[in-house]
């Protein structure tokens, strides 16, 4: 045992010189120069939600521009933090910042301190980059609302919360950004909290995600009581030396937690709730970033993941099975928001099941993550701007024709349908390809569903696509001239629509080079030709493409019909996750809880009171002390004081 | 041991304030309260002051000690001191009384009592608090522990609101039976003791070096537990906390679920383990269970409650579950967790208990069905509810999580299939949380709420200074923990515990040691 540990060892640090890095190995180093200012990427944004949300109304006038500035500060400071880290030498990249001592109880330590490293510089750039254009963009959306700036409060909190989930470095920190982002969220989908679905919404995802976070908290004791750390390094160092079956438990509870905040199945119902809030916060916190944090989750305890192989492949199963079951929500529903929820969790789907792939996936799951970020986040600002110039109108039976009159919005969203299809060279051709690909050469049915999953985006998406910009106009009657957006929209559209179409082949190859020190990496092996492989999946994304404009070109009708396929009832219904969780869980519980209520206040306090009754007469004690309850209190204080003296006396004796 | 008698003069400061509001003029309700304010605000700068001479890391149990023999013939003594456990109770006690009293000012104003009369019995209430945590001689303990009974017996039976009698007889009762089997448990303790050292002690430090035979433990052990038990409460001693609590007003709950409470958990922590060390290892399993149950038992119920104070006394039962469980798991996490809870608890749910109470005057209800949309006239007020309810449901970040994690990961290191069912109490904590402030505070402003008017300066000053130290702790726990880890370790070696090794050593550890720790590690699996 020991002879293979330290040879494993002394082999892993062999490594280092050679370019495959052993991840474990791979020890952060104490920051210094500029990274001993990346403190500035979770103070500027906290400054900013503190500010607006104590300040109150004292802030309403420059709040919202404030806030914007934060975000963008933090993004520039996240931009002289890459550099910084592109001028080091790849293994010489991860930087530690101790901040703080945090909770410190026996042998259980937990710091408040950051770590860098190539992982968490690209989510970094993606939260700061994408996020400071949803700021901008919302500046125009909520113009008019009263709330505007609580708004930009709970934006910022977002942000930070967000930071410090991919810079903590450890996983008890992890869990107060986990948490704090899921609070953001709760705030954000509640915003309108008149409206009691936003308010619902808002609490159904908290509480799903409770039931995640249940997972996060088991799988930190695990590695409490085995590795004694919760600290990324303390844990990863020590891991080569825990058993199979302890890896698997914390695998496991990490997958749990992965689904909560991920959309994932079976935790995934709460998503197309949180649609009811603002367009912007659906397209920061419910696409480009938050959903996202279990894919990051997974691959940063990569070696967690990579000695449990059964939860490697439960992680698969999961994505797979995400994959195709969001895809087919999203071909169903006539809600723009809708479609692209259910489009996110397919997405999302495609990152974890790459990520249950190991060294031959995580990075691709981080590259379709930041492609989808960018496109996803496209695709919801678009919708967004539409919304805005249809009175909030989210059917699409409702749409048609938008495309004459959102000439703008028509090419950023185009670019962002043709990014998500992954039509060449469009960002996800890069991204879902090679998860398409690596997924061939580990399972052949997690690959299969990768493949048809692709097809199935293309025909939701086509379908959204057409139904919204192409045919005849079917707007409502009090609504007949929708209009473009403002500038101030426009151009984080503009940039997210360029992002769209640059980002697959900019990142293309480097991606892997740039992450392989962290989150190691190896070349999958298929037995067809990458050409070959690249050429079926362009089929299958045609194919579902053409059905999906060959049926809807023509328009649809405005109610939508009845005489459909069981898939489809099903799929509108989103595939009966709610009804599922309603008769599982919601109505056992209520009835639970009802009976609980009865049985404490007439079986438990019943015993109590019929015991008293029997031995002391309590109702009939009561009637006497409502008169002297004072005197009788007195009597029982006597009677004890004498009891005890009388045995203290005897005792003494 | 120093010149300046601090516990006494804390003790005695709120009880002299109570005789001089007596002596008032009933007419001056305003200067009573005022003068009730400053009593209060007294001893919470003594306490500052006080802790700030604490030294943590001392090697005496107890600092700040007195001792005055008080009856020499039984072994009594009027004897007290800290540690860091109990000074922390002792910070709970005097920070809460004033804010009570500030939130409480118009309360009294329509009852049947008098309105000095009300703030003499908190004053009256904060001393035997005090004295109760200070005590380090168990007779003297005793004392204060039924001294309580009699303030909140009248701050219920006098002030409260509907059904305030059945309530406050049900408590005294209930109290009187914890009380009475405590009694026993005491002189059982006094002729254990004679019998081992010649002459009867009630000394603490001496008690906790007895060896007394594991069968007069365990029967010694369950009276004072069952007392404890009652008045923490645990499931299922429970059922009288909920009607206490709706009975009482706002400012009486908080001091009764907030600090009352937290002498039965302080009580197994402090007396319990260190004296009967044998019979808490015995009955840890069985209360253990219990905490569990009591954890799932009181969410499930909290969920049901259609009341708030109710709610919120239930949303108490399943934290004491937690408070109980680290405890009894015996591990210095879980036990210092406990500790930092009972802090924790006390201002999460005082500032529930304090808010319910600012939306009852405004609104004179207490039940769910009367609030809907309060969020839109008062923002500010539903702000800092949830903020409390977040905090109650130990969102990462506030203090709470801080406790309620080390209890859970305390636990998971000796009993992990208790630590995981109490894990899922995280979940229901969300769903009562977020179900109540749903209810109340979202969705359209229904009719009745409409001229509901925002927070007040006075309410504010009242329940903020509790949400900043719940945050601040949250990011910074290390001056509240340095001080109960000390306490909590010697707790540990008093009660013969240890905390179980990391299963897995660090590689480079492993490799550096040599092949044991390896060895090990494979085999722990």
């Amino acid at each position: 045992m020991n002879l293979t540990n330290s040879l494993t060892s002394f082999l892993g640090s062999a490594t280092i010189e050679a370019s495959n890095v052993d991840p474990t190995v791979n020890l952060p180093v104490a920051a210094s120069g500029v990274f001993s200012f990346m403190w500035l990427l979770l103070a500027l944004p906290v400054l900013g939600s503190a500010l607006l949300l104590l300040l109150g109304k004292r802030a309403d006038k420059w709040g919202p521009i404030f806030a914007v500035l934060m975000v963008c500060g933090a993004f520039v400071v996240g931009l002289f933090l890459y550099f910084a880290m592109l001028a080091e030498s790849a293994n010489d990249r991860p930087v530690n910042l101790h901040m703080w001592d945090w909770i410190l109880v026996g042998n259980f330590e937990a710091p408040i301190g950051m770590q860098l490293d190539q992982l968490s510089m690209v989510f970094v750039l993606l939260i700061t980059g994408v996020g400071g254009l949803i700021h901008i963009y919302s500046l125009g959306y909520m113009k008019d609302d009263p709330d505007k700036r609580k708004f930009f409060g709970y934006l910022n909190l977002f942000i930070a919360a967000m930071l410090l989930l991919v810079t903590a470095d450890s996983y008890l920190l992890l869990y107060v950004g986990w948490e704090g982002v899921g609070l953001a969220s709760y705030l954000l989908v509640g915003f309108w909290q008149y409206k009691p679905a936003a308010a619902v919404a808002a609490k159904k995802a908290f509480v799903m995600n409770r039931v995640g976070d249940v997972g996060l908290s088991i799988a930190i004791m695990l590695m409490f009581v085995t590795f004694g750390s919760v600290t990324f390094t303390g844990v990863f160092d020590a891991a080569p030396g825990a058993s199979e079956s302890t890896m698997t438990w914390i695998g496991f509870a990490l997958l749990l937690a992965a689904c909560g905040k991920s959309a994932q199945l079976p935790l995934q119902a709460w998503l197309l709730d949180a649609m009811e809030g603002p367009t912007p916060v659906s397209a920061l916190i419910h696409a480009a970033t938050m959903v996202t944090a279990g894919v990051y989750l997974i691959v940063r305890s990569g070696p967690i993941f990579d000695a449990a192989p059964a939860a490697r492949d439960a992680v698969m199963v999961v994505g797979a099975a995400t994959l195709i079951f969001g895809a087919i929500i999203g071909a169903a529903k006539d809600g723009i928001k809708d479609v692209l929820a259910g489009s996110t969790m397919s997405q999302v789907g495609y990152m974890i099941l790459a990520a249950g792939l190991g060294p031959v996936g995580y990075v691709f799951a981080i590259f379709h993550l930041l492609t989808h970020g960018m496109f996803k986040a496209n695709l919801f600002l678009g919708a967004g701007s539409i919304m805005h110039s249809m009175h909030d109108q989210l059917n699409m039976r409702r749409f048609g024709a938008l495309r004459k009159v959102m000439f703008f919005t028509f090419l950023t969203f185009s670019s962002g349908w043709l990014a998500i299809m992954g039509v060449p060279p469009f960002s996800a051709f890069y991204s879902k390809d090679k998860i398409i690909e690596a997924s061939f050469s580990v399972n052949f049915w997690g690959g299969l569903a990768a493949l048809v999953g692709a097809g199935i985006t293309s025909f939701y998406m086509t379908r959204l696509w057409t139904m919204t910009f192409t045919g005849k106009a079917r707007w409502t009657e009090d609504n007949q001239h929708p209009h473009e957006s403002p500038k101030v929209m426009l151009f984080p559209m503009a940039v997210l629509g360029l992002a769209s179409l640059a980002a697959g082949f900019l990142l293309a190859g480097a991606i892997e080079t740039w992450l392989a020190p962290v989150t190691g990496f190896e070349e999958g092996h298929l037995p067809i030709s990458s050409l070959a492989m690249e050429s079926i999946s362009l089929t299958f994304v045609l194919v579902g493409g053409a059905i999906a404009y060959l049926q809807y070109r023509r328009g649809v009708p405005i109610t939508p019909p009845q005489h459909v396929s069981a898939l489809t009832v099903a799929a509108r219904d989103e595939l009966y996750g709610d009804a599922f969780n309603e008769a599982v869980f919601m109505r056992p519980g209520q009835w639970l809880t009802r009976s609980l209520v009865f049985v404490d206040s007439k079986a438990i306090d019943g015993i109590v009171n019929g015991t008293s009754a029997a031995v002391g007469g309590l109702s009939g004690r009561l009637r006497r002390i409502q008169t002297g309850f004072a005197r009788s209190y007195a009597l029982s204080m006597l009677a004890g004081a004498v009891l005890l003296i009388v045995a203290l006396i005897l005792v003494r004796m | 041991m120093q010149s300046f008698s601090w516990l006494t003069s804390i003790i005695l400061v709120p009880l002299v304030g109570a005789v001089v509001l007596m002596l008032l003029p009933a007419a001056k309700t305003e200067l009573a309260k005022r003068l009730a304010l400053f009593f209060s605000a007294v001893p919470l700068l003594m306490v500052i002051a006080m802790a700030l001479q604490f030294d943590a890391d001392s090697t005496a149990e107890f600092q700040f000690v007195e001792s005055y023999s008080w009856i020499p013939t039984f072994g009594i003594s009027y004897q007290v001191g800290v540690d860091g456990i109990s000074l922390i109770l002792i910070a709970l006690s005097v920070i809460l009384v004033p804010l009570v009293i500030l939130a409480a000012w118009n309360d009294a104003d329509d009852a049947i009592g008098s309105v000095k009369g009300y703030f003499a019995l908190f004053l009256v209430l904060e001393t035997f608090m005090i004295g109760v945590f200070a005590a380090t001689d168990v007779f003297l303990f005793y004392v204060f522990f039924e001294a309580m009974l009699i303030p909140v017996y009248f701050l219920i039976g006098r002030y409260g609101g509907p059904g305030r009698q059945y309530a406050a007889v049900k408590f005294l009762i209930y109290s009187l039976v914890g009380g009475l089997l405590m009694l026993v448990a005491l002189i059982g303790l006094y002729v254990a003791s004679a019998n081992e050292l010649g002459e009867g002690t009630f000394d603490f430090t001496t008690l906790t070096n007895l060896n007394m035979d594991p069968g007069t433990q365990k029967l010694l052990f369950l009276g004072f537990f069952i007392a404890f038990a009652i008045k923490a409460p645990l499931f299922p001693f429970h059922t009288w906390l909920p009607d206490a609590a709706s009975a009482s007003t706002p400012g009486t709950a908080v001091l009764l679920v907030g600090v009352l409470d937290k002498v039965g958990t302080f009580g197994m922590l402090k007396l319990c383990l260190p004296i009967f060390p044998a019979a808490s290892a015995f009955y840890a399993p069985v209360i253990i269970a219990l905490s569990v149950i009591g954890i799932v038992y009181g969410a499930l119920l909290a969920v049901g409650q259609t009341d708030l104070k109710r709610l919120i006394a239930y949303t108490s039962i399943s934290h004491f579950g937690f408070i109980g469980l680290g405890i009894f798991a015996m591990t210095t996490q879980a036990q210092s967790g406990s500790t930092l809870y009972m802090l924790t608890h006390g201002f999460s749910t005082g500032a529930l208990f304090l808010i319910v109470g600012f939306l009852m005057t405004r609104r004179g209800s207490s039940l769910v069905k009367d609030y809907g949309g309060v969020y839109r006239v008062a923002p500010v007020l539903a702000g800092l509810f949830l903020i409390a309810g977040l905090s109650s449901l130990a969102l990462p970040g506030m203090a709470s999580f801080i406790s309620e994690f080390l209890v859970l990961v305390g636990s998971f290191e000796k009993y992990t299939v208790a630590a995981v069912i109490a894990t899922t109490g995280i979940v229901f904590a969300a769903l009562y949380i977020l179900l109540m402030y749903q209810r109340t505070m979202t969705g359209p402003v229904i009719d009745s709420c409409k001229k509901l008017p925002d927070i007040r300066g006075r309410e504010a000053v009242a329940v903020i200074p509790m949400l900043v130290l719940l945050v601040a702790i949250g990011f910074y726990p290390k001056p509240v923990l340095d001080v109960i880890n000390p306490a909590v370790d010697r707790v540990m070696v008093q009660v013969g515990a240890t905390d179980p090794p990391p299963t897995v050593q660090p590689a480079s550890e492993s490799n550096a040691e040599g092949s044991e720790a390896t060895g090990e590690g494979g085999a722990g699996q």
